[in-house]
């Protein structure tokens, strides 16, 4: 095999690595809220778009340092997630399944035309500090921000499986997206357990949306439309409502989808997300991670 | 302590529950049976405030339960087994009984609680590290008694314990209850196996289409023509 293949396939494999995990991060709102409410939260795409504009916010306008900026548009999409859950689909929780649907449509237009209203249409740029450095390393570049995406992104992830596994909330997320009667019967407060799953879930949204704005340096009230399908195929392929799944589904998402622009061309990306879509449902339809029946007594 | 004032209680336009008062002393075994599809779930769903009645109350040491969410209810200690166990099978058994301690903070309480339980519940000692799914029928049940036992209770409603478990277990399961009463647990049993229930209980109600149409002691239910021919078996 010649080096330059080689060498390509290597730097394809890098920018796939920080796009999926971008991915994963909305993923995993995805499927932790699908897994608890059986709701398929088609806001949760501007959730992200939220969690980018207040860290617009933050790092522009108040010139803070990535960090606090980070922690800002997480905690603040939380609340954002919660609020939703709380006047939107609450009322809804037990309406058919088609009415939740298509208040969460309504909700996601809400998000796109409120921001539209409220920043303009127009893409913001953010602070150019967050401008890159590129390093090279042996022929291939690196740039400071992919550097940032994935350490973000694998300590988010670390701190939320200690936080489903290992915390008393964690367990109750687990429990009642197994069986919220049985649950319910432990003295488990269904209500407050969906209200921190949906800030959870919207914070690790955020916390894409802000690594997105300081990658790719632009953002808009719409930018969470295309990301947002592509973050739910994520979770679908995972296996939807498993949480590795989402890990998982969302970085070979994005590996994919950056071989392909890679190798063929980058018209196809958005072809290649589809073309994964269809295959899964047409061979694996409970997803990589996901068991063929679910066992339940 | 626990009382039943003229429950009505609707699915949509099935009338499931209709006009049902009863009445748990301390200390007692109350036992309600009833065949299939008599309201016997139903009713302790309302109790454990899953359903809301349409009228009715439920007083419990005098207070108004109905209204009252369902995480509170076990709070004020009555907690509910559910029919079909539905224990966490995607925990393990030691899980399964953190979760039933879900409402308390105190460590060594429930460190000394769990003994309680493998106690006993040996069998469930010898698996405590196994995910619930993975149990037997009879070894669920006990896990869901257990798990529920770990919010320390002080009424335990039991719904149809005995269901699909051989009558060697049967008998284990039902010795066990009689024992938790012992030790202090007043109880409110629902059941369709009579003739085990009526063997336990103090007292007794008669479940059929939504009403109660028999109660008395259990003695005095066992006793009884009509109980006789409808569900013990002649
Ligand atoms: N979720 C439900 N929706 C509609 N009808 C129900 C529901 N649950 C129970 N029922 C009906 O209510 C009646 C009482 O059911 P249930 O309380 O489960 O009886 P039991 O526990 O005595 O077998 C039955 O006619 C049953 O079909
Ligand atoms: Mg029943």
């Amino acid at each position: 095999m010649d080096s330059g293949f080689m060498h390509q396939l290597l730097q394809q494999l890098i920018n796939g690595l920080s796009l999926g995990s971008i991915y994963a991060l909305i993923a995993l709102g995805y499927t932790m809220i699908y897994g608890i409410l059986k709701l398929i939260n088609f806001a949760h795409g501007d959730i992200y778009m939220v969690g980018a504009y207040i860290g617009y916010v933050c790092t522009t306008i108040f010139h803070l340092p990535f960090l606090p900026s980070l922690l800002i548009a997480m905690a603040g999409s939380a609340v954002v997630g919660m609020i939703i859950e709380r006047i939107a689909y609450r009322p809804m929780r037990n309406a058919p399944r088609i009415a939740i649907l298509i208040t969460a449509i309504g909700v996601s237009f809400f998000l796109e035309n409120g921001m539209i209203l409220l920043a303009s249409p127009q893409p913001r740029t953010f602070s150019s500090e967050f401008s890159a450095s590129v390093y090279h390393m042996g022929g291939l570049v690196i740039n400071s921000q992919q550097i940032i995406i994935l350490i973000s992104t694998v300590v988010l992830m670390l701190a939320l499986t200690y936080i489903v596994n290992r915390t008393k909330m964690g367990k109750a997320m687990r429990a009642v997206s197994f069986d919220a009667d049985a649950a319910r019967l432990m003295g488990i407060n269904i209500d407050r357990v969906i209200g921190m799953t949906f800030a959870l879930g919207s914070a690790l949204a955020a916390a894409g949306g802000v690594l997105v704005g300081v990658y790719y340096n632009s953002i808009d009230p719409l930018m969470g439309m295309a990301p947002g399908i592509k973050a739910f195929v994520a979770a679908v392929l995972g296996g939807i409502g498993i949480i590795p799944g989402a890990m998982v589904g969302g970085i070979i998402l994005g590996i994919v989808e950056a071989l392909v622009s890679g190798f063929i061309s980058s018209t196809f990306r958005d072809a290649a997300a589809f073309a994964i879509l269809i295959l899964i449902l047409l061979y694996k339809p409970q997803g990589l991670f996901g068991k063929n029946v679910r066992e339940k007594v | 302590m626990l009382e039943v004032k003229d429950l009505e209680v609707y699915y949509g336009a099935i009338h499931a529950v209709k006009g049902i008062s009863l009445k748990v002393d301390d200390g007692q075994i109350v036992t309600l049976i009833g065949s299939n599809g008599a309201g016997k779930s139903t009713t302790l769903h309302t109790i454990s405030g899953l359903i809301k009645p349409k009228s009715g109350s439920i007083s419990f040491d005098g207070q108004e339960l109905v209204g009252v969410p369902a995480h509170d209810i076990v709070g004020r200690g009555l907690v509910q087994v559910p029919e079909g166990r539905h224990v966490f099978s995607n925990m393990s058994v030691m899980e399964n009984l953190d979760m039933g301690a879900y409402l308390r903070n105190d460590k060594d309480g429930i460190a000394r609680d769990k003994e309680k339980v493998f106690e006993l519940f040996p069998r469930l000692f010898e698996r405590k590290g196994q995910m619930a799914g993975t149990l037997s029928g009879g070894e669920q049940q006990m896990l869901a008694m257990g798990r529920a036992l770990m919010s320390r209770p002080r009424v335990l409603l039991l719904d149809e314990p005995s269901m699909g478990l051989a009558p060697l277990l049967v008998k284990e399961i039902f010795s066990i209850i009689k024992t938790i009463n012992d030790e202090g647990t007043t109880v409110l049993l629902v059941e369709q196996n009579a003739n085990m229930a009526l063997s336990i209980a103090d007292h007794a109600y008669v479940l059929e289409t939504g009403r109660i149409v028999l109660s008395g002691t259990a003695a005095e239910l066992a006793a009884s023509e009509a109980v006789r021919k409808a569900y013990l078996g002649g």
